[in-house]
């Protein structure tokens, strides 16, 4: 069952603080109401990971992973490779996660990121495919957040893309059609994982009466609601999901998506630079 | 799913795969009152989307530590029957089921007046009797009707229905094959009496006019399924007035 949370105590004096500087187009940390905090993105910090990304939004931190397993595919996708994505919050990130199976946070969060990879298809599955209706790549994505000071989906889509479009497949030595028994060296790994495009979410979130991108923990203890907007490079919505026990009107939800688009393209820019260096 | 290999045509002469135009809804029935222990409940069909509500509360909290002592704390558990699917769903909670008890437990928060009732609960349980497509949405209409049956003070009403892109049409209320088929789903729930948009969701790509086209056409039906609700509740309570 999905329980209302206990929502965190956040002094009367901070709130209106917040509310005061948000009035006069400013944050408490004296960013914009439509910038984030410093993004820094690093691949490749996992040796034994196909692909890896360590990822920071401010102080918050998130990383990915990609692990390449030989598999079977779907039966209804005989031809194509598997994604899977799982998230976790780790213990370590918070005084409020606690150990144990992923909660609903992060199931959704997870799932939001996994439909906005593969609804664009980000992924180009159709070439993970060794023996068809056989043997397929399934690919593992999965997303620990280490440091939680707000804005977790924005800073793990981040690393998810950038550790998929860094990963590269191990060589495979021997395909025997016929058994499919694949043989692979994981010590070689030679092309990457093809990619058809690179996707980012911009979360806006609603405060009061106002609308800011990159919400921090103080900022998201406060907010009414959040909405994520996940968007192509090639400017697409792929992907959407409103989160938070308030609503948004409808031009609240038009201007979001207008602030979303208009993020967008640096966030990609960011991926683009981490993942090409 | 991409199932390209055997994908049906989706809109044939202007007309959907059961003869809907783009912006016409399924057949819709609700009923009021169908459970007789649950303080309110509700059925509600769209076309062969059937999906039973039931609300218990506001009720004492067990266990006691979760209550909270400003507002009634709402537990919400979205799930489907075995034997409401084309294969068999294993009754486990899956983490669909996970992420939409929360949705749906988000986009009824902002109607129901919790604080009139700290220190208790109020359950809401949402059963999908078949599923054709639209089964939160559809379950968000019958729990708001449930709500209102067990008589908790709400600000509005909540419906809410999917729209989707099929053929590169926006349609509105799409079902199973058009939602596996399409190129978009987007569901959405909205309080129409007083505009608030309670649910969102997009699972699909959309260009930015394309999606504020989807989202106008939601709303647009979710004024008629709204319309749709009164009724029912009106047939429930007229009808036991006259009893009396």
């Amino acid at each position: 069952m999905s329980i209302t949370p206990e929502q965190p105590v956040v002094p009367k004096l901070k709130y209106n603080a917040i509310l005061n500087v948000l009035s006069k187009g400013q944050r408490i940390d004296k960013r914009s109401v439509y910038s984030y905090r410093p993004i820094t993105v690093k691949t490749n910090v996992i040796p034994n990971a196909e692909g890896s990304a360590l990822v920071s939004v401010g102080s918050t931190q998130v990383i990915a992973g990609v692990k390449l397993e030989i598999g079977q595919p779907y039966a209804d996708t005989p031809n194509e490779g598997v994604l899977i994505v799982n998230a976790e919050f780790l213990p370590a990130a918070s005084p409020t996660f606690e150990p144990g199976p992923p909660d609903e946070n992060a199931i959704e969060l997870a799932r939001v990121v996994d439909r906005s990879l593969r609804e664009p298809k980000v992924i180009a599955l159709d070439k993970l495919c060794i023996i068809p209706g056989k043997r397929v790549w399934i690919v593992w994505l999965d997303i620990y957040v280490m440091d939680h000071d707000g804005n977790l989906l924005d800073a793990s889509m981040l690393a998810a893309m950038a550790a998929l479009a860094s990963a590269r497949i191990p060589r495979i030595v021997s395909v025997d059609p016929n058994t499919g028994d694949v043989k692979v060296n994981r010590s070689v790994r030679e092309d990457r994982l093809p990619i058809n495009k690179l996707v980012c979410t911009v979360t806006i979130a609603k405060i009061g009466r106002y609308l800011i991108v990159d919400p921090n923990l103080e900022e998201e203890a406060i907010a009414n609601a959040k909405l994520a907007v996940s968007i192509s490079e090639d400017g697409l919505i792929v992907g959407m999901q409103k989160m938070g026990m308030g609503y948004f009107t409808e031009d609240e939800v038009k201007s979001a998506v207008g602030i979303a688009m208009n993020v967008a393209p640096k966030l990609i820019e960011t991926l683009r630079k981490a993942v090409q260096s | 799913m991409g199932l390209d290999k055997e994908r049906p045509q989706l809109i044939v002469n202007g007309r959907r795969i059961d003869g809907r135009a783009p912006d016409e809804l399924r057949p819709i029935e609700m009923e009021v009152g169908v459970l007789k222990n649950a303080d309110g409940s509700a059925i509600v069909s769209f076309g062969n989307t059937r999906v039973l509500a039931a609300v218990y509360g506001p009720r004492e909290v067990m266990p006691k530590h979760v209550a909270m002592v400003d507002r009634a704390v709402i537990r919400c558990r979205y799930r489907m029957l075995s034997f409401s699917t084309e294969e068999r769903k294993s009754p486990a909670p899956s983490r669909r089921e996970i992420e939409l008890s929360k949705v749906i437990r988000e986009a009824l928060e902002p109607a129901i007046m919790s604080e009139l009732f700290p220190r208790t609960a109020i359950d809401i349980f949402i059963e999908v009797l078949n599923a054709d497509g639209g089964t939160r949405t559809t379950g968000i209409t019958a729990a708001a009707l449930a709500l209102a049956d067990a008589g908790i003070p709400m600000r509005d009403l909540v419906a809410g229905v999917a729209v989707g892109k099929v053929d590169g049409v926006i349609v509105l209320d799409i079902n199973k094959v058009e939602d596996m088929y399409g190129e978009a789903d987007m569901p959405v729930a909205a309080m129409p009496g007083v505009g608030r948009i309670t649910l969102l969701q997009l699972n699909g790509v959309l260009s930015r006019d394309e999606f504020s086209q989807a989202l106008a056409l939601a709303l647009r039906g979710i004024r008629k399924i709204y319309e749709l609700q009164k009724e029912a509740l009106r047939r429930k309570y007229v009808s036991t007035t006259e009893e009396v």
